[in-house]
């Protein structure tokens, strides 16, 4: 076969086109914070929501901590990134939180309509949902007999003014403040995001969703979101998230904690499709009690850089935590990526698999840690990161970091990088498919083991904006 | 004589720069079984993947025309559009994509359209049938984790199911035990029709016991040095490559 041919003219605008959320509407704010972060932009950002003197106190503390500690000098490029020139606070619209579809601004429910949200809850496919746009959450909705059983599904701005004494014992407490820089600047800005409480062995038999959309230019969009499982109880939550395409880039920096009790059962679903002009550094922990089950599954379609190590802190025996993860890197794109797994206690478990996908010059990186305290006899760990590059302009590394204090356990761990290979090309085109057709089975068929993990329709989604990725990269 | 299905004339291909067949020619008619056999490094699998257009086989010379037209120039996927296909000596695996999935593919792309679901099924579930194949057998990943028989079984079953006008067998019966070579057999000789022609390449006779060839050639340092009928697999099978190849090369007649 020839080498490929591959037209050196505007890459670029295919890869907008391809991008098919890069639309934004141009209504103007409510409220936008003018550009920069200090004390002032804390203080307003506290008052425009009323918010009680401890939250407004851990802001300030946070804020500290933020301007204190240095910039991150591994993982991705963050030299870039200018505080100074970000609108930490943009309010759509007065009208916020809104329980009725019918009540959400029209330019914003079209947004959603475009992006499909709203059908797939008309679909009775969700148990609820909320859309965060821009800084906070316009809609929001749970399903009555969830509602009856005493689950709440709120903004946590909303969770904040409903149930401050559930968020007060529970906020920070597995993410401190001062945990990293960017989880500092998310305490002191934080806006939005999803509170949710499910009460002791109550079942969410379908999942919950939270749809982010940054729209302003310029815009830091800062979502804090907080799960809380009592015992017994079983939850799955699903995000997505989009932005449009501006000529500057803009950063979103969430923080999700998640507390799973004795036996419950939380699994969280993030298929993140950010524009290729979003910084997305993102603190993702959870904390797993006796016998509790956590499960991450974390989808990395969008962004310039991804900074994101989803976490779980096995805290007592027979808790196990997994992390599921696939990235995928194109033009212009790092994915920094991977996983963190702390067993703190004898008789825990946690598996991590990741897949990562660079084309067309992107770059990938898994970085995991499994850290095993000392006297976690019985602990049992699962690593497995497979990077699949389908150029040789793109580039995939991996750092897999083992700290283990533990001489009784069982740790394994396998890593492999490959190139799509010709013998594989050679043989699907033999039976008919193009060269481009059978690049995408083979690379669906590579993403398989994350995807079968996936809802159906969120399955069907991720595959989509694969093929949509490829068709950017590879015509 | 109507047109040939393949005309190989003159034939020369290199693998990274070095030549291994060299001028090989040949004529397949519609509703003929030919059956190249040869030792071991005479090439044979070198023209089975060029056949089908294999990146890493290089045609340095002559021409290869399928229905009449020159298709040395075409991508493996045009050939298969075409009518053209491999059986793998060693077929690869490809994870994480259902049998069942690929095959409709294939099969999609074989008719030029995409197949209907319930169409599909119905020639899946023919072809399963007649070659004693597991319906769970569709549901694995493509050759992942397969056996050496099933490997050759699921090729068996792509020839059922795509019917090719011309299929290319790559030393299909290496590996397989008794019942499994039978199997394969009634595979290919279920698909002889009068309107295709297979080209069946082996080391062994043995295979020939039960498909039984209108020719066969015999291959040697990259050249066809005798053809002949069926007795000739036979006398190969009887007295080894030897006499014949040294018969050959002094110019006397097979």
């Amino acid at each position: 076969m020839p080498a490929a041919i591959k037209p050196d003219v505007q890459k670029p605008d295919i890869k907008k086109e391809a991008y098919e959320y890069g639309f934004h509407d141009k209504a103007a704010a409510a409220v936008k914070l003018p550009k920069g972060l200090n004390s002032d932009v804390v203080n307003t950002i506290s008052d425009l929501k009323s918010e009680p003197a401890w939250m407004r106190e851990l802001r300030l503390r946070a804020l500290h901590y933020f301007e204190q500690r240095p910039m991150p000098e591994w993982g991705g490029d963050v030299g870039a990134i200018d505080f100074n020139d970000i609108h930490y606070f943009v309010r759509a619209s007065d009208e916020r939180d809104e329980e009725s579809w019918d009540d959400v601004p029209e330019y914003i429910k079209n947004t959603y309509d475009k992006l499909g949200i709203p059908e797939a809850e008309k679909k009775g496919l969700l148990a609820g949902v909320g859309a965060q746009y821009d800084s906070e959450v316009v809609y929001h909705n749970i399903r009555k007999d969830l509602e009856a059983q005493g689950v709440v599904f709120l903004s946590t701005d909303q969770a904040l003014q409903d149930h401050e004494d559930l968020v007060r014992e529970h906020f920070s407490t597995i993410i401190p403040p001062n945990d990293n820089k960017f989880a500092a600047l998310n305490t002191a800005v934080w806006s939005g995001g999803s509170f949710i409480w499910v009460p002791e062995g109550v079942k969410v038999d379908i999942p919950l969703q939270a749809y982010f959309r940054i729209n302003s230019e310029d815009m830091g969009q800062f979502e804090r979101t907080l799960i809380i499982a009592e015992p017994g109880a079983e939850v799955h939550y699903v995000e997505g998230c989009t932005a449009p395409i501006y000529s500057s880039d803009s950063l979103h920096s969430a923080v999700v904690e998640i507390i799973a009790k004795k036996g419950a059962n939380v699994r969280y679903t993030t298929i993140q499709n950010w524009s290729n002009n979003v910084y997305n550094l993102v603190t993702k922990r959870a904390a797993a009690y006796e016998g509790a089950v956590m499960s991450w599954i974390d989808g990395n379609l969008g962004s310039k850089l991804t900074m994101k190590y989803p976490a779980v802190y096995l805290m007592e025996p027979g808790a196990h935590g997994e992390v599921l993860s696939v990235a995928f890197a194109g033009q212009g794109q790092h994915q920094d990526a991977g996983a963190k797994m702390v067993h703190g206690a004898p008789h825990t478990s946690s598996v991590i698999t990741s897949k990562s996908l660079a084309i067309d010059g992107g770059r990938t990186s898994y970085r995991g840690l499994v850290k095993v305290y000392e006297g976690a006899a019985g602990c049992r760990s699962n690593v497995r990161c497979d990077a699949l590059m389908l150029d040789d302009q793109s580039r995939s590394d991996t750092y897999p970091y083992m700290e283990i204090d533990e001489n009784r356990v069982d740790i394994g761990h396998e890593a492999t990088v490959s190139k799509v290979g010709e013998e594989k090309l050679f043989y699907l085109m033999s039976r008919g498919l193009t060269e481009s057709e059978a690049t995408k089975m083979i690379v669906n068929g590579f993403v398989e083991p994350i995807i079968k993990e996936l809802p159906m329709e969120y399955a069907v989604e991720l595959n989509r904006l694969v093929e949509l990725q490829m068709d950017g990269a590879i015509g | 004589m109507p047109e040939p299905l393949l005309a190989i004339e003159d034939l020369h291909i290199a693998v990274e720069d070095k030549p291994i067949v060299r001028g090989l020619s040949l004529l397949i008619h519609a509703g003929e079984v030919h059956a190249i056999m040869g030792p071991n490094g005479s090439g044979k699998s070198t023209l089975a993947n060029a056949l089908m257009g294999h990146p890493r086989y290089t045609i340095t010379g002559g021409s290869v025309r399928y229905k009449g037209d020159e298709v040395i120039h075409w991508s493996p996927d045009e050939r298969a559009r075409a009518g053209m296909f491999l059986a793998f000596q060693y077929p690869t695996d490809v994870p994480g994509v259902s049998m069942i999935n690929f095959l409709r593919r294939a099969a999609s792309a074989r008719r030029g359209s995409e197949i209907p679901v319930r169409e599909f099924r119905q020639q899946l579930g023919t072809v399963l049938e007649r070659l004693h194949i597991d319906e769970q057998f569709v549901r694995r990943y493509v050759n992942d984790g397969f056996s050496g028989g099933e490997k050759k079984r699921a090729e068996i079953l792509q020839l059922g199911l795509l019917q090719p006008e011309l299929a290319i067998m790559d030393e299909t019966d290496s590996g397989l035990d008794i019942d499994a070579l039978r199997i394969v057999a009634q595979g290919i000789n279920a698909t002889r029709r009068d309107s295709n022609a297979t080209l069946l390449i082996t080391h062994y006779q043995r295979m020939l016991n039960y498909v039984t060839p209108d020719f066969v050639h015999v291959l040697a340092a990259g050249r066809i040095v005798v053809s002949g009928d069926a007795t000739l697999a036979h006398r190969l099978e009887a007295e080894g490559y030897d006499p014949i190849l040294t018969e050959a090369t002094e110019g006397a007649p097979a």
